[in-house]
């Protein structure tokens, strides 16, 4: 509202005259986002509502052509979660690969990109490229990929391992190597959009200020510790958030790789909610995925404020 | 200080360069050993793919594994093209990625330009929530979308894929950013001279957000092209499957040991994006850092 005032001010000979001249700029706003907002509020913002009174019904299959005849059953979707056995599971699988995936994923993410941004010269674009690829591929190509190289029998991974005498792993499928495998598969496919994102902070990063800590008689560690790293904290939080949320929503790589298995070893938080949408669980899907929502929110703010509060420390 | 500083430095700095120079060359190609073995790690799976995809099944499944296919073959192709409908699954694939792309570019950059450029009331407010919903898992929106599509008849629709994904608001956000950058007084000017907003919008606007532009039609039309959750859901016939969907449902089902098929078809969900990925490398980059860092 103040800025409106501010542009009528700056204007003063045309004073607007009628009702019509004074709405017309609110008018002309609100058609250029109508499109977006229809679409937005339609599939986006009331899904997000209509998530959370869902997680409060019983709704099933036999409610979805009469929406109202769902069964309000307040909190017992969210304190059936809690001795749910399986969702425990899933919810601890899914924590495993946030805390072992995202610190992994992030630092392997900023030493390839000080090691580009410090050799290479031209190559560089290669070597980009290279890392990036996985990034944009589709996960079903990785999957069929991955799960032939990984193969217990004719798999590349177990005949490289073979040649130093290792002998042959059931990687997807023991339950003791399923998680540690979609973890490095996580890493492997992510890790290049960390880089990216490293690699145009430290572009921005003035040179004088490193070449200035050399003259000081800073050793490399130092003028990385000292100079850089802080320089990159703002970069280093946006992606601890997004790789986090990111992580947390574990769905395609167990789902195409292992299909959650075996023993549920692979099942996350997201799969699980896909498995509740399929059985027909509706009301019950939602209190999963609105815990989910929650978790990813709340990480997001401790990350924010753990890390900001460094910065003025 | 710097009058100090200088004589201590002084007395060997021949011998201290020099020293220092070969450390640094030693230090430089393990750097370079270690940037290889990483490029290794990522391309020789895609190198396997598409070799792997010339393998007869027999040389498949043999041990040790062959690096070169050693009966070159297009058998894989020829089943994938005939047996599986490939045409049909590419077509369903590039028109929805396609709407989705197209909706995306228009929607979000006339959403952006009222964000950056108008004064209206509520204005704020749009921003606010569309900040808001970025962090919102894909998960939390499946059950209700199923259950309005579900409504609306539209499961099994193509447009059950595409409308939800019609206007994003990570798009919002980035016409957003880019446009504040477009300088009033073109706008102004415009308007003085009699234009009409949507015009300014078409003829001045647009065309000075194509850098943007570039780079949203990139962030859109790849996961749109890659999706496979929500899809997977709501398709449910095989005539309406994307690429990925059909590709997900027989590398799980009859065809879970075929790997010659799985591969060739991996090829050509893959091919298609690498080929946009060479051509607007630089935009590419330009994507993710304008999505990214500004955020």
């Amino acid at each position: 509202m103040t800025v409106g005032q501010g542009t009528v001010e700056t204007r003063p000979a045309v004073p607007p005259r009628t009702a019509w001249a004074r709405l017309g700029p609110h008018l002309t706003g609100w058609a250029f986002a109508a499109p977006f907002l229809v679409i937005f509020l339609v599939f986006l913002a009331l899904p997000i509502l209509a998530s959370l009174v869902l997680s409060f019904t019983g709704f099933g299959l036999g409610n979805l052509r009469d929406w109202f005849s769902a069964e309000f059953v307040g909190l017992d979707n969210y304190t059936r979660l809690v001795d749910d056995e399986i969702f425990l599971k899933a919810a601890r699988n899914t924590l495993v690969f946030v805390v072992f995936g995202v610190p992994v994923t992030i630092a392997l993410g900023l030493l390839a990109a000080l090691g580009l941004n410090r050799a290479l010269g031209r190559l560089q674009g290669l070597f980009r490229v290279g890392y990036y690829l996985p990034v944009v591929t589709s996960i079903v190509a990785i999957a069929v990929i991955w799960r032939y190289l990984l193969h217990p029998d004719y798999g590349l991974v177990n005949a490289l391992l073979g040649k130093f005498g290792f002998n042959p792993v059931n990687w997807l499928g023991e339950s003791s190597t399923a998680l540690g495998s979609i973890v490095a598969l996580g890493v492997w496919r992510n890790f290049g959009f960390d880089m990216v994102i490293f690699l145009a902070a430290l572009q921005g990063i003035n040179p004088a200020l490193i070449e200035a800590a050399r003259v000081d008689g800073a050793t490399s560690w130092q003028v990385f510790s000292r100079v850089t790293l802080p320089l990159l904290k703002p970069a280093i939080l946006f992606l601890a958030i997004i790789t986090s949320s990111g992580y947390l929503q574990l769905f395609e790589e167990p789902f195409v790789m292992t299909g959650g298995g075996p023993l549920n070893s692979t099942l996350s938080v997201s799969m699980y909610v896909y498995q509740g949408l399929s059985f027909g669980n509706y009301g019950y899907a939602s209190a999963v995925a609105y815990t989910l929502f929650v978790a990813i929110v709340v990480l997001a703010v401790i990350q924010f404020r753990l890390l900001r509060s460094d910065e003025t420390a | 200080m710097t009058t100090l500083e200088a004589p201590r430095q002084a007395p060997f700095p021949a011998a201290e360069t020099g020293r220092r120079g070969r450390l640094a060359a030693v230090r430089s190609w393990w750097l370079i050993a270690a940037l290889l073995l990483g490029l290794l790690l990522t391309i020789v799976p895609f190198l396997w793919m598409v070799l792997g995809s010339l393998k007869t099944q027999q040389e498949l499944v043999q041990q040790p594994p062959t690096w070169l296919p050693e009966n070159a073959t297009t058998s894989n192709y020829e089943r994938l093209w005939n047996r599986l409908d490939l045409p049909r699954y590419f077509w369903n694939s590039t028109f929805i990625a396609v709407m989705i792309t197209l909706a995306n570019l228009l929607f979000c950059s006339m959403v952006g330009y009222a964000l950056a450029k108008l004064r209206f009331v509520g204005r704020d407010k749009i921003f606010l929530l569309v900040l808001g919903t970025l962090l919102v898992p894909g998960a939390v929106m499946l059950v209700p979308l199923f259950v309005l599509m579900a409504r609306l008849e539209l499961v099994d629709s193509p447009w059950a894929v595409i409308l939800p994904a019609a206007a994003g608001p990570l798009g919002v956000f980035l016409m957003r950013q880019f446009m504040l950058g477009i300088p009033d007084d073109l706008i102004e000017a415009a308007r003085v001279d009699g234009a009409r907003e949507f015009t300014i919008f078409w003829k001045i606007v647009l065309p000075l957000s194509a850098p943007a532009l570039a780079a949203l039609g990139i962030v859109t039309f790849l996961p749109a092209w890659n999706a496979l959750l929500w899809p997977l859901v709501v398709l449910t016939s095989q005539d309406n499957y994307t690429l990925p969907v059909a590709l997900a449902i027989f590398a799980r089902g009859q065809f879970q040991a075929d790997y010659g098929l799985l591969m060739a078809g991996s090829v050509a969900l893959v091919v298609p994006v690498i080929i946009i990925f060479f051509l607007l490398q630089r935009q590419f980059t330009q994507s993710v850092t304008m999505t990214g860092i500004k955020g």
